[in-house]
């Protein structure tokens, strides 16, 4: 079986259309990551025991078990409870809250890595604490963990193929059914592989560069 | 004078160690009062409670008339809230020996952050306020400059005008001229000295400088395992120690140097 150019060239266009819902996925899902991540973390911080327990145990329940089972469930299980989602919905969801759990960790190193100094300049100029969180300690805790962060993006959006268990329409989903309409999958699926191939290397670049950029201001 | 600082029976435990114990101390309105002592003492302890950043066990701390450590409720004392306390730490600054500046912001940024959240004051009234005071400490040319373009004599500088931009009636400066290189300690202690003679400000500083608290303070606390060992006016304090353990302590210092 020889790689068909023209069927290839046939094809793009409707994996282009697929591959912008994927994109859509990954930075939604990754937006909804970093998010409830610095929630999560918080919670985890926390000095009360009710709210860091649950947190805790939050984060080692979601990153013990498959993101796959998390997507069927929200996506077969929830309806039984009342809750229906889209699957590009339900799909999304399970990407942010996966990743979130991950971010989380790096968020907390990020956070305890901030001198116990800061905090102590703070209260002793009477911040608030919302105003000592914004102000002193994020500004502080989040570059240095920038780099962490993206390399989470990056394997967040290598994960949405598995979107496709729940038909949602992106490339992998798209690729196969193109597969099963044509009896070729050679081209639709070397194509995907390339796109996440290209995109994977293109963010790689993108976080080296970044990672030397906050080394030098820094300095 | 009613006092502006009063210890009242404080205690400060770690676990089972007890860094503070049972202390009274009553400061005056304006008055300049040095903490020495032995390393371990509690003499940071000592600020560090009065700045809210630990909690006491027994005891309580008046400031200004008001409780800090207790508030009122339903005519009784009780164990100060977050809340409470910051109402009345405002009345309080303090300068770290390791600066502690904010490391992502100038100078100027530095000495505005708390007037602005804090005090509500405008972006020009605390623009105004911090370079008058930058100003106050002879950094007028490095506003604009990060703590780390800055020498660690610039840094403290620049943590002495940030807490003065809160106007605080009462400042701590715990070893600040420790973490300096010898030449640097110079511009710091002329910066405080400043404040002794232009500001009507209370203060408790604990130093090393023995040369330098016996030429400013107006009284002398000597520290030995968290109690107020002896204490008096820096003449008498210095020339004739009454206590075998100052002596002791004077005798090591002076040794030192
Ligand atoms: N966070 C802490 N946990 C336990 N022990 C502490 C803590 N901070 C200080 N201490 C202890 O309290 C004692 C007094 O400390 P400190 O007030 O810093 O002394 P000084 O400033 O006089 O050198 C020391 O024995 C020190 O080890
Ligand atoms: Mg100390």
């Amino acid at each position: 079986m020889l790689f068909d150019w023209s069927f290839a060239l046939e094809i793009l266009p409707i994996l282009a259309q697929a591959a912008v819902i994927t994109i859509e996925a990954t930075l939604i899902g990754f937006v909804l990551a970093l998010l409830l991540g610095l929630a999560l973390a918080l919670a985890r911080m926390s000095r009360n025991p009710f709210i860091s327990f649950p947190a805790a145990g939050f984060i080692e329940f979601i990153r013990s078990t498959p993101l796959l089972i998390q997507i069927f469930f929200l996506y077969f299980v929830f309806p039984k409870f009342g809750i229906v989602l889209p699957a590009l919905v339900a799909g999304i969801l399970a990407l942010g809250l996966h990743y979130s759990t991950y971010c989380a960790e790096v968020y907390r190193a990020g956070l305890e890595n901030v001198p116990r100094g800061q905090w102590e300049a703070a209260t002793a100029l009477n911040l608030a604490p919302m105003a000592t969180f914004r102000d002193i300690i994020l500004p502080q805790a989040i570059p240095p963990i920038i780099p962490a962060l993206a390399n989470y993006l990056v394997a967040l959006f290598k994960e949405t193929p598995l979107l496709s268990a729940i038909a949602v329409l992106e490339l992998m989903q798209t690729a196969k059914i193109i597969g099963s309409d044509t009896f070729r999958y050679l081209e639709p699926i070397t194509l995907v592989g390339l796109f996440f191939l290209v995109m994977s290397l293109v963010s790689a670049a993108l976080i080296r560069q970044g990672e030397a950029w906050l080394r030098r201001r820094r300095s | 004078m009613d006092p502006i600082v009063s210890f009242q029976g404080v205690t400060k435990r770690y676990g089972y160690l007890s860094v503070l114990k049972e202390l009274d101390l009553d400061v005056a309105p304006n008055e300049k009062v040095a903490i020495i002592g032995p390393s371990g003492s509690g003499k940071s302890t000592l600020l560090r409670v009065l700045m809210t950043l630990e909690q006491i066990q027994e005891g309580i701390i008046y400031v200004d008339g008001q409780p800090l450590t207790h508030m009122e409720r339903n005519g009784a004392l009780v164990p100060a809230d977050e809340r409470y306390q910051r109402s009345v730490r405002g009345k309080i600054g303090m300068v770290f020996q390791n600066f502690n500046l904010f490391p992502h912001m100038t100078a100027l940024q530095n000495c505005m952050e708390a007037p602005m959240n804090v005090l509500g004051l405008s972006r020009q009234d605390a623009q105004a306020r911090a370079s008058e005071l930058l100003e106050m400490v002879g950094l007028a040319d490095k506003m604009q400059s990060r703590p780390n373009r800055l020498s660690g004599g610039q840094q403290q500088r620049v943590a002495i005008a940030r807490a003065l931009a809160m106007r605080p009636k009462v400042m701590l400066f715990d070893e600040v001229t420790s973490a300096l290189d010898p030449e640097l300690v110079g511009e710091v202690l002329n910066v405080i000295r400043k404040l002794g003679d232009e500001h009507n400000l209370t203060m408790l500083m604990v130093t090393h400088q023995m040369g330098f608290a016996r030429e400013f303070a107006d009284r002398v606390c000597f520290f030995y395992e968290g109690r107020i060992a002896e204490q008096g006016p820096p003449n008498e304090f210095f020339t004739d120690p009454k206590n075998e353990r100052t002596r002791a302590f004077l005798s090591a210092v002076l040794e030192a140097h």
